[in-house]
C-alpha cells in the first residue's frame, strides 16, 4: 500500500465558530479501564445501528456462547448482533431506547462460565498486534470479516462500518481519518483506550485503510489530550500520521474534522466519502483489528461513568445489552441531588428515562447531572443577539431555522438550510433567552414535507 | 418498522420502570453556557451608558436627574400598562423598558419639558414596541420612535431652538419652558446653542477637546465623547454590542465625511469632529446596537452600520437638521429585514442539494 506525502496540504487544526464548555474530563481521565463483572443478565437489542433491523436468529431457552450470533439481516445497511455473554436465551422482549425507538431485544439469562476481569480485557484488547504484513488481508475479506463480527460505529452515530469499507469504484478514497477527538464534554473512553490498548486501534486502522483503499490514515486528538497523542505516536510508527486539533465542541464531528484535520468542506447532504475521505472513531478501528486478525465479534466497549451526580465516576468495559442501572451501580450509585442520567455526551445525548433500559453498541458514556447542572431558567422571547450565529459550526442561522420550525413556515425553512442542521447544540448552549433551538430544529427537520 | 411487540404481556412486564432515583427526562443539550441572560444584556447597556449619565448630570445636574427619572418611569409604567391592556404577563423584569427609558432621556434636550418626555415614553413604549407584540418583536428602536413622535409634535421644544434656553437673557426663557425653578447659577451649557448647529448656522468650529470632554450643549447623551467610548467600549468587552455595527458606521460616516473635507479644505470642521461631535457616538454605540432591530449575521451587522454612518452624514449636510441620527436609526431599521434576507451566510459544505428526480 503506497502512502502519500505526508506534506500533502492538511488542514489548519481548527473550523469556524463553535463553543467551548468546560471538558469535565479531570472526573474520570484518571480511572483506568475497569471491566464490568459479568452481569446475571443482558437485553441484546435487535437494532442498535443506523439502518435495517436484525431478525433474531435464536429462539427462546436456545443455550448461546459468548460471541455467538443471536441476530442477523439480509439488508446491506446493517449488522448482526452477538451474545455478549454465555448463557440461555429467554423470550424475546422489547425495550425503549433513549432515542425513543421501540426496538426488539434477545434476553440472555447468564449460565455457566463467564470471562470476566483481566482475562476479559486481555481477550479484547491484549496480546500482541502486528503492524506489518496486513497487505495479505484483501480488502474484500477484511470488509466481510468486519461485517460479520457486527461493526457498528462506535462514536455515536452506529453506522454499520463495513458499508464505509466497502470499496466504490465511483468515490475512491484517498484518506482514512481515525477520530480520536472525544469532543463531548464529560467523556473519557476514547482517552482511556488510546492510552492503554494503542496496538489494535493502529492495527485496525492500517486494515481498515487497506479495505477503503486509502493511501493515508490520519488519527486526529484534541490537544487536551496530550498523553494520549503521545501514547499514539509512539505506538503508530510511520505509517499513521497523529494530528493534534484545536480542542473545541465539537471537533469530533466528521464535517467540522474533515475541515480541521484535511482541509476539505463535505457537502451538505453528502457523506465525507464524496471528499475522499472515510472517517471511523478509534474504538471502531481496535474493533476491525479484532474481527480480521482474530475473527471476533463486537460484543464488549468502553463506557465512561460519570458527571457530578454519580458516586465514583470509572471507565468500564462493559457488555452491550446490560442495562444502565446496573453500570450506575457499579459506580457508587446515583448521588442525592443525581437528576438527569444522559445516554452519551451532555451535548448531544439522550436522558434515559428508565435505568432498565440496555446500553448498545453506540453507548460511548453515561453522564449523571446534577439538579445544579440542569437547573432550567424561564424561556423568554428571541432577541435576535445573533450568539447563535455566530457558534454555529455549519454557519447556519438557528433562530430562524427554530422560528421556521415553530410556525410551520416550510418555505423559510428551506431558505434557511434546515436540512444541513447536525444537531450538535451549540446554539441552544449560548442561547440567553433560553430557547430549546435543537428541539425545535429537530422537530422542523421530521415535520418537512419532502418533495 | 418491523418493531412491533412479539408478546404485549412480557412486554409490559419488561417495560415497567423499576422504583429509582427521581430521574427526569428533557431533549438535549444537557448543559448550558454561561450566566447571561437577556435581564443580564440589558443591564450591562445600562452599566455602559454609566458614564454617559455621570457626564451628562455634571454638565446638566438637576435638568439630567430630572429628565432621566421621568422618561425611564414614565417607559416602565407604560410598559406594565401595555401588557396588561393586552393580558399578558408583566416583562419588566428584563430591564429593557428601563433601557428604552435611558435612551430616550439622552436623545432629548436637557431643557424639554417633564410632560413632552412623557408622551414620548408613552410614544415609545405604545408605538414602537407594545403595537408590534412586546419585547424582541419590534421593527423601529422604540426610544427613536418616541423622540420621533414628539419631534414631529412639539417641535419648538426638541428641534433645533429647543436646545437653547435663551437667546438673550439666560433666566427668562428657563422658566418659561420648565414649569419649576431651579438652583441660582444655570449651566452655562444650555444657553449656547449645540456645536452642531453653531457650525451649521455661523460655521464656528467647537474644539475637539470640548467635543470629547462634553460641556457643550446638546441632548443629554451626546455631550461628552469620552464618556461615550467609554460605555460603548465595555458593551463590546461584553458582546452585548456587536463590534461590527459601530465598526461599519464609523467606516460610513468616515468615508463620507473624509470626502466632504476634501471638498472643503478650508473648514476647520474635520472628520474628527463628525466622529465626536453630535449624536454620532450615541447611536453608534448605544442606539443602533439593539439586537432586535438590526441584522443578524455578521455582514449583514456590517452594511447596517455603514448604512447608518452614511445617512448620518448625508443629514447632516444635505439637510437643514444639524443632526441626523435619530432618523437615520429608523431608516436603517427599516431595511433590517432585507438585509437580514441578503446575508443568508452560506452553509459549511454549500446549500442543501435540490431534491434529486424520482
Amino acid at each position: 500500500m503506497a502512502l502519500s506525502a505526508v506534506s500533502e496540504a492538511s488542514g489548519k487544526m481548527t473550523f469556524a465558530r463553535g463553543v467551548h464548555p468546560h471538558d469535565q474530563k479531570a472526573l474520570s481521565a484518571d480511572q483506568a479501564v475497569e471491566v464490568l463483572p459479568a452481569p446475571a443478565a443482558v437485553a441484546v437489542p435487535l437494532l442498535q445501528h443506523t439502518g435495517a433491523p436484525c431478525e433474531p436468529t435464536v429462539k427462546s431457552k436456545d443455550a448461546v456462547a459468548l460471541g455467538q450470533k443471536i441476530g442477523d439481516s439480509k439488508a446491506f445497511i446493517s449488522a448482526p448482533v452477538h451474545a455478549s455473554i454465555a448463557g440461555a436465551v429467554q423470550m424475546l422482549s422489547v425495550a425503549t431506547l433513549p432515542n425513543g425507538r421501540h426496538v426488539r431485544t434477545v434476553p440472555i439469562k447468564a449460565a455457566g462460565e463467564q470471562i470476566e476481569g483481566r482475562a476479559l480485557w486481555e481477550d479484547v484488547f491484549g496480546g500482541d498486534w502486528p503492524t506489518s504484513g496486513l497487505d495479505a488481508h484483501e480488502p474484500k475479506a477484511i470488509a466481510e470479516a468486519v461485517r460479520a463480527a457486527g461493526i457498528v460505529g462506535l462514536g455515536g452515530a452506529a453506522f454499520p462500518t463495513h458499508v464505509k469499507l466497502t470499496l466504490n469504484p465511483s468515490k475512491p478514497v484517498d484518506t482514512l481519518l481515525v477520530n480520536g477527538c472525544e469532543c463531548e464534554p464529560y467523556l473519557t473512553a476514547d482517552y482511556r483506550l488510546m492510552l492503554e490498548a494503542p496496538a489494535p486501534i493502529v492495527a485496525g486502522a492500517l486494515l481498515a485503510a487497506r479495505a477503503c483503499g486509502a493511501g493515508r490514515i490520519v488519527l486526529a486528538i484534541e490537544d487536551n489530550k496530550p498523553a494520549a497523542i503521545d501514547e499514539m505516536r509512539k505506538a503508530a510508527g510511520a505509517g499513521v500520521e497523529v494530528l493534534a486539533v484545536r480542542t473545541k465542541y465539537p471537533m469530533g464531528g466528521e464535517r467540522q474534522l474533515a475541515v480541521a484535520a484535511m482541509g476539505r468542506e463535505v457537502p451538505t447532504g453528502g457523506l465525507p466519502l464524496d471528499v475522499g475521505v472515510v472517517v471511523i472513531n478509534v474504538g471502531t478501528a481496535a474493533a476491525v483489528a479484532r474481527a480480521v486478525l482474530r475473527g471476533k465479534p463486537l460484543t464488549h466497549r468502553v463506557v465512561t461513568v460519570t458527571g457530578r451526580g454519580i458516586g465514583q465516576p470509572k471507565n468500564l468495559l462493559a457488555p452491550v445489552g446490560v442495562r444502565y442501572g446496573e453500570l450506575i451501580d457499579y459506580c457508587g450509585g446515583l448521588t442525592a441531588d443525581a437528576a438527569r442520567v444522559v445516554a452519551g455526551g451532555p451535548m448531544m445525548g439522550q436522558a434515559v428515562p428508565s435505568l432498565d433500559t440496555p446500553i448498545t453498541k453506540g453507548t460511548s458514556g453515561v453522564v449523571v447531572l446534577t439538579r445544579e447542572d440542569v437547573r432550567q431558567a424561564d424561556e423568554t422571547q428571541c432577541v435576535r443577539c445573533g450568539r447563535c450565529v455566530d457558534v454555529c459550526p455549519l454557519g447556519l442561522v438557528p433562530t430562524k431555522m427554530a422560528l421556521a420550525a415553530k410556525n410551520a413556515d416550510w418555505e423559510l425553512a428551506r431558505r434557511y438550510y434546515i436540512m444541513a442542521c447536525c444537531e450538535c447544540g451549540c446554539c441552544a448552549y449560548v442561547c440567553p433567552a433560553r430557547i430549546p433551538l435543537v428541539q425545535l430544529i429537530r422537530v422542523g427537520k421530521a415535520q418537512l414535507p419532502r418533495d | 418498522m418491523a418493531d412491533e411487540r412479539d408478546n404485549p404481556k412480557q412486554a409490559a412486564r419488561t417495560e415497567q420502570a423499576a422504583p429509582q432515583a427521581a430521574t427526569q427526562v428533557a431533549p438535549g443539550p444537557h448543559l448550558f453556557g454561561g450566566g447571561f441572560s437577556t435581564r443580564r444584556m440589558m443591564l450591562d447597556v445600562c452599566i455602559g451608558l454609566l458614564p454617559a449619565t455621570v457626564a451628562a448630570i455634571i454638565v446638566f445636574q438637576l435638568y439630567a436627574v430630572a429628565q432621566i427619572v421621568i422618561c425611564v418611569a414614565s417607559c416602565v409604567i407604560a410598559e406594565a400598562l401595555f401588557t396588561k391592556m393586552r393580558g399578558r404577563a408583566l416583562t419588566i423584569g428584563d430591564f429593557s423598558a428601563v433601557v428604552t427609558g435611558l435612551i430616550l432621556a439622552f436623545s432629548l434636550p436637557a431643557t424639554c419639558p417633564w410632560w413632552v418626555s412623557v408622551i414620548g415614553s408613552f410614544a415609545a413604549i405604545g408605538l414602537g414596541k407594545a403595537v408590534f407584540g412586546g419585547v424582541g418583536q419590534n421593527i423601529f428602536n422604540p426610544a427613536m420612535v418616541g423622540r420621533a413622535f414628539v419631534m414631529i409634535a412639539f417641535t419648538s421644544f426638541i428641534g433645533a431652538s429647543g436646545y437653547v434656553a435663551a437667546t438673550e437673557g439666560a433666566n427668562a426663557n428657563v422658566t418659561q419652558t420648565i414649569p419649576w425653578q431651579f438652583s441660582q447659577s444655570l449651566p452655562d451649557a444650555i444657553t449656547q446653542a449645540t456645536p452642531m448647529e453653531t457650525f451649521k448656522q455661523t460655521g464656528q468650529v467647537t474644539p475637539l477637546v470640548k467635543l470629547l470632554l462634553g460641556n457643550t450643549n446638546g441632548s443629554l447623551g451626546e455631550t461628552s465623547a469620552l464618556a461615550l467610548l467609554l460605555g460603548g467600549a465595555y458593551l463590546l468587552i461584553r458582546r452585548v454590542a456587536s463590534w461590527e455595527i459601530p465598526a461599519g458606521a464609523a467606516i460610513g460616516l468616515l468615508v463620507v465625511a473624509g470626502i466632504d473635507n476634501l471638498l472643503h479644505t478650508s473648514s476647520d470642521w474635520t472628520v474628527l469632529h463628525h466622529l465626536l461631535g453630535g449624536a454620532f457616538l450615541l447611536g453608534a454605540m448605544f442606539i443602533v446596537t439593539d439586537p432586535v432591530t438590526s441584522p443578524l449575521t455578521p455582514k449583514g451587522k456590517f452594511t447596517f452600520g455603514a448604512v447608518f454612518g452614511v445617512l448620518v452624514m448625508l443629514m447632516r449636510l444635505g439637510t437643514n437638521y444639524p443632526e441626523g441620527v435619530m432618523f437615520s436609526v429608523l431608516l436603517v431599521n427599516a431595511i433590517t429585514p432585507l438585509l437580514n434576507r441578503w446575508t443568508i451566510p452560506r452553509p459549511v459544505g454549500g446549500p442543501t442539494p435540490a431534491p434529486a428526480k424520482k
